[in-house]
């Protein structure tokens, strides 16, 4: 208890366990994790919210993030400023939706605006290309990228306009039989 | 009566004020309403008002049977809110596309919502005088404080529903931390302090038992999946190569189980209690080498050829003696074997099938997946779990690939071509095919012929002796790649194709099958029609041996030594040592060819590549393809044979499983380390039930020349367990006749009579029948249904489009007012009818006929497209429900 009393006050943890999935000691993990990733730049007191920001560099070097091919894109979703850099509170936003416990409508919306590369709040061709470039590591030839797009849209596109609307991603991932448990970290 | 009742406590639920002590007792609250509203919304008690979060979130959990109007209409207003947001946004978004528009967005929306709950105000309004006046005329002049109270109280229900939900609102820590205090302060300020004791415990002990949950079911997940054996080699051979490559092993892999199956059977059931506890080697001639073959019995070159010692071992039929019981247990060993040898065939059969149809449950079952393939591939193929660059770099082959296979698919279904230049090909390609088989054929028939006359005749030289061999390997080395030339002719999908692939050689390999059993069963009866002479030599023998003089009459004479007992040649051993030999070098064949083609191939390809005049990568002789239809056809064939020959050799499948398993470590490594992905990786069919089909047939075709064996050729007169029957099924009535009772017997006496077993066929054929149309008419109803609602989503998608575009055009007018004029509609249908109603006089209709109007009117905002809901069309249609309600409550009787 007298460590936890150190970094945030009873009220901070109370907050963060009504504003998160996770229990007090999943916060305190989770912190600690936050702090070894810059030891020298974020403080061991939370009490006062100090403004620190731990660059993407190190976020993205985290051995749950390093391999994801939509590292970056999460680390903007999440952070302030769309620049990948996070306080803690951005830090825990990230593993609060990431987590087990989050429901499906959540991880949808923030699935949208992972996969939405250019913040216009539509996934258009463009978006999709990415995504498939990101997944294939360039793997596919043009035409075939192309193809795949076309297909999505196709598919997906409820009201035709040519790019995935917020309402027309969650309609498709509703069905998807397997977004819950492929759209979450373990921490 | 019930139904005034019924409808006061609907009019409390609307208001939202005493709906928490409704459930407890209606009476209650008839009576508050009855007297007035203040004292149920006053004396509420304070402890169930300030229900700590965590209650309010278990009441949330389970259906409360209170409010369902009340979560309705929260679901609207988020829904709204998401809606405006979304809209804003947009505008917003094609302002300013830097990276601080990302940052507005999120905070734009609880601007939203604030607005949103001062918007709804307005509309809560006026349903209040109304419901206050209606409900309490006593309490007339409290009315407006009262009104307040009312508001102030759902608002404080609003934040505390706020407040527990706050954890999964979409919205950065910072702005989730400020709603959380604001929130926290109103509550505070109106309800004194929040519980915070008891409700929080439970929910995070709640909280924590979910996540034990979840992870004791991943855990449990993960541990049957590593209970599936080579999971992960299969899974990571099919991110590289492809489903269609995976399919076969995982076929490998399912006959590896059900030869496990097999071999426990038969290993349990006869060759343990057979070597526990029937009589030991040596002890009877069946179970001893004969002196002339005693000296080389144990040589390697002997034993390779399964002859010597192992011909007399329990692995083969003849070392079976036709004792009755053996052993303490009087374990009866002819009989199991003979059952053993039936169940073999039973057990695979039944499996057989049941796969079959399972594989065709599995793939009617899949609705979703069908429309969204490419989407699901795009949104949920990675697997954020992934922190392990191997298991990464992997992920993203197989996702390479199953977007390849999809890709092919794709392409595939839109091709279009001259269709009767494909039509002529294919007719072509099948002519040519039809061709090589029947030349095939003939050249198998006229090989056999010609290998009867030189079995006649005295000297034969090595070719003659081998033509037979010599021209089916040649057969089967050349026509596969013939087929595989001509079937490019056809230009199918290579799914499709090959599925022809494989029947076609099925058909080449056929021809082996039947030369082979043909020599087979010519052996058989040569040494069928040799076995009375051998016989009566036997007793001639034994009888000289005892009879003979010249032995002291008085000492008994010790029996002849077993191992000079004249036997007869035991046909069964032979056929089982028959294809022990063939399941062995067929084994040996598919092994070397893999290492010298293969794996030598590559390795010359890979490093002579840097001396070499052109590119032998790219080039000639490249790298090699995993042969799919070869392997599997393999397989199949390799199986018949364990299926044909396990009677005659309990022991074939026991080698078999050992093959199984070394060839799905070797066959794994080669296709890893030596094997190029096909040029166009396709999916495997989503059942592989044309692989069991084929396996079905190859069964069938197996279990004839056994069954023949079994029903109409005799057993030998000295080996195996039916040694001296007339038949090998005599056992059975054997059995029957000394251990059953004798009712028993006449029962199975009265069944195998003719005259029922042929009523009992048609029946069955009756029933297939049957069974054959219901299952038609079903799968077409099915189809019908799936056209259907692939007809609606069209419907639904170019409705939706339609409507798109028209508020695209003209900024959401046009489409805005026609569904106002549909509420508007709606609405005046429901003010008619309670009016109405109430003029009629009679209340209990009334009341049902407002309720059945009302969740169809309740509905309809929800479902309708979202497209054209923008702004101010909502009010009224929100209003209205509690319109038709107080409308409804108008009716009740004074």
């Amino acid at each position: 208890m007298g460590s936890k009393q150190t970094v945030f006050t009873h009220e901070q943890l109370e907050a963060y366990q009504d504003c998160t999935f996770f229990t007090r000691k999943e916060i305190m993990r989770l912190f600690y994790r936050y702090q070894d990733l810059a030891p020298q730049l974020v403080p061991l007191d939370y009490t006062s919210c100090p403004d620190v920001k731990v660059p993407y560099e190190l976020i993205g070097s985290m051995p749950e993030l390093k391999d994801n091919p939509f590292r970056q894109r999460i680390a903007q979703v999440f952070s302030d400023d769309g620049d990948g850099h996070m306080t803690l509170d951005n830090f825990l936003d990230m593993f609060s939706v990431m987590s087990e416990m989050a429901p499906r409508d959540l991880k949808a919306y923030y699935a949208f605006k992972i996969y939405d590369f250019n913040n216009d709040d539509y996934i258009c061709a463009w978006d999709l290309e990415q995504t498939v470039t990101k997944l294939t590591r360039g793997e596919l030839s043009a035409e075939e990228v192309t193809l795949v797009c076309e297909k999505v849209l196709d598919e997906a596109d409820g009201d035709q306009d040519g790019r995935l609307s917020l309402e027309d991603f969650q309609n498709m991932i509703l069905r998807a039989p397997d977004f819950l448990s492929t759209f979450h970290i373990r921490i | 009566s019930s139904h005034p009742l019924a409808s006061v406590s609907q009019s409390a639920r609307i208001t939202g004020v005493s709906h928490r002590v409704l459930p407890n007792s209606p009476f209650l609250a008839f009576a508050g309403d009855r007297s007035g509203r203040r004292p149920s919304s006053k004396q509420a008690p304070p402890g169930r008002r300030g229900s700590p979060p965590g209650q309010q979130e278990r009441a949330r959990g389970s259906p409360r049977p209170g409010s369902p109007r009340r979560k309705q209409t929260d679901r609207r207003r988020e829904q709204r809110g998401q809606e405006r947001s979304a809209a804003e946004r947009t505008c917003e978004g094609k302002r300013k596309r830097d990276g601080r528009a990302s940052l507005r967005e999120q905070r734009a929306p609880p601007k939203k919502e604030k607005e949103v709950l001062k918007k709804e105000e307005p509309w809560t309004r006026p349903k209040k005088p109304r419901s206050s006046s209606l409900a309490s005329s006593a309490s007339g002049g409290e009315s407006l404080s009262e009104e307040e109270l009312a508001r102030i109280l759902e608002q404080v229900e609003e934040k505390k529903k706020l407040i527990a939900t706050m954890r999964s609102k979409p919205w950065p820590m910072a702005k989730k931390l400020a709603e959380l205090r604001e929130a926290q302060a109103f509550v505070e300020e109106y309800e004194g302090a929040l519980g915070k004791g008891k409700g929080k415990q439970l929910y995070a002990y709640r909280m924590l038992m979910a996540k034990k949950w979840v992870k004791f079911k991943r855990d449990f997940d993960n541990f049957k999946t590593q209970c599936i054996p080579w999971e992960m080699k299969i899974k990571d051979i099919e991110s590289h190569f492809g489903s269609s490559v995976a399919s076969y092993f995982i076929f490998l892999r399912w006959m590896y189980g059900v030869n496990l199956v097999l071999f426990g059977l038969i290993f349990g059931l006869v060759i343990i209690p057979e070597v526990l506890m029937g009589m030991p080697y040596g002890s009877i001639p069946r179970k001893t080498v004969p002196r002339a073959e005693q000296e080389k019995a144990m040589d390697f070159s002997v034993l390779w050829d399964f002859e010597g010692y192992i011909k007399y071992s329990a692995l083969f039929y003849g070392y079976y003696n036709n004792q009755r019981t053996i052993g303490w247990l009087r374990y009866r060993l002819p009989m199991a074997y003979f059952m053993v040898g039936v169940s073999v065939f039973g057990y695979s059969l039944v499996i057989v099938i049941r796969s079959m149809a399972n594989n065709t449950q599995g793939s009617t079952s899949e609705g979703d997946s069908d429309n969204f393939t490419f989407s699901f591939k795009m949104f949920t193929s990675w697997d954020y779990l992934i922190g392990n660059s191997e298991t990464a770099d992997s992920k993203y082959a197989a996702i390479t690939t199953s977007f390849k296979e999809s890709i092919v698919d794709e392409q595939e279904s839109n091709k279009e071509e001259n269709v009767h230049l494909t039509r002529f090909l294919r007719v072509l390609a099948n002519f040519l095919i039809i061709c090589c088989l029947c030349g095939s054929g003939y050249l198998i028939y006229f090989v056999v012929k010609r290998s009867q006359e030189f079995s006649k005749k005295q000297h034969v030289s090595w070719y003659e002796r081998n033509e037979v061999e010599i021209v089916m390997s040649l057969l089967g080395m050349f026509c596969p790649p013939l087929f595989e030339t001509i079937a490019a002719l056809e230009n199918y999908h290579p799914r499709i194709g090959l599925k022809w692939q494989l029947g076609r050689i099925f058909a080449l390999f056929l021809g082996n099958l039947y030369t082979f059993l043909l020599a087979l069963m010519d052996d058989v009866h040569l040494k069928l029609s040799k076995e009375e002479k051998i016989k009566n030599i036997t007793h001639w023998t034994l009888f000289n041996y005892y009879n003979s003089s010249g032995w002291n009459e008085s000492v008994p004479r010790p029996p002849l030594h077993p191992a000079d007992v004249p036997r007869g040649s035991c046909w069964e051993t032979a056929v089982g040592i028959e294809f022990m030999r063939l399941t062995v070098s067929d084994m040996l064949v598919t092994y070397i060819t893999i290492l010298l083609g293969d794996f030598l191939r590559a390795c010359f390809v890979r490093f002579m590549n840097y001396c070499w005049c052109w590119d032998l990568e790219a080039g000639f002789p490249s790298y090699a393809e995993f042969d799919i239809s070869g392997n599997v056809l393999g397989l199949i064939f390799n199986q018949g044979m364990i299926w044909m020959g396990s009677f005659y050799a309990p022991g074939l499948v026991g080698i078999n499983v050992l093959r199984l398993l070394t060839s799905m470590y070797f066959q794994c490594w080669a296709v890893m380390s030596s094997n190029v992905p096909h040029e166009r990786v396709f999916k495997a069919s989503r059942s592989n039930s044309f692989y069991m089909g084929l396996l079905l047939l190859v069964l069938f075709l197996s279990l004839l020349p056994v069954a023949y064996t079994i029903m109409s050729l005799p057993p030998s007169f000295d080996c195996g367990p039916f040694s001296g029957k007339y038949r090998m099924y005599d056992v059975l009535q054997e059995t029957i006749e000394n251990d059953f009772p004798t009712f028993l017997g006449k029962i199975f006496a009265f069944l195998a009579n003719p005259g029922l077993i042929i009523p009992a066929i048609l029946l069955m054929f009756l029933a297939i029948y049957y069974l054959n149309s219901v299952s038609k008419s079903l799968s077409r109803a099915n189809a019908q249904l799936k056209k259907k609602i692939q007809a609606l989503r069209e419907v639904e998608k170019s409705h939706k489009s339609v409507k798109g575009r028209a508020t695209a055009s003209d900024s959401g007018d046009t489409p805005k007012s026609s569904s106002k004029n549909a509420t508007q509609l709606q609405l005046t249908k429901e003010e008619t009818t309670p009016h109405s109603a109430s003029q009629s006089q009679i209340p209990n209709e009334k009341a049902q006929g407002s309720g059945t109007v009302l969740p169809a009117s309740r509905h309809l905002p929800v479902s309708q497209p979202p497209g054209v809901r923008p702004g101010s069309g909502h009010p009224p249609s929100q209003a209205r429900p509690c319109r038709s309600a107080s409308g409804k409550k108008a009716q009740r009787p004074p």
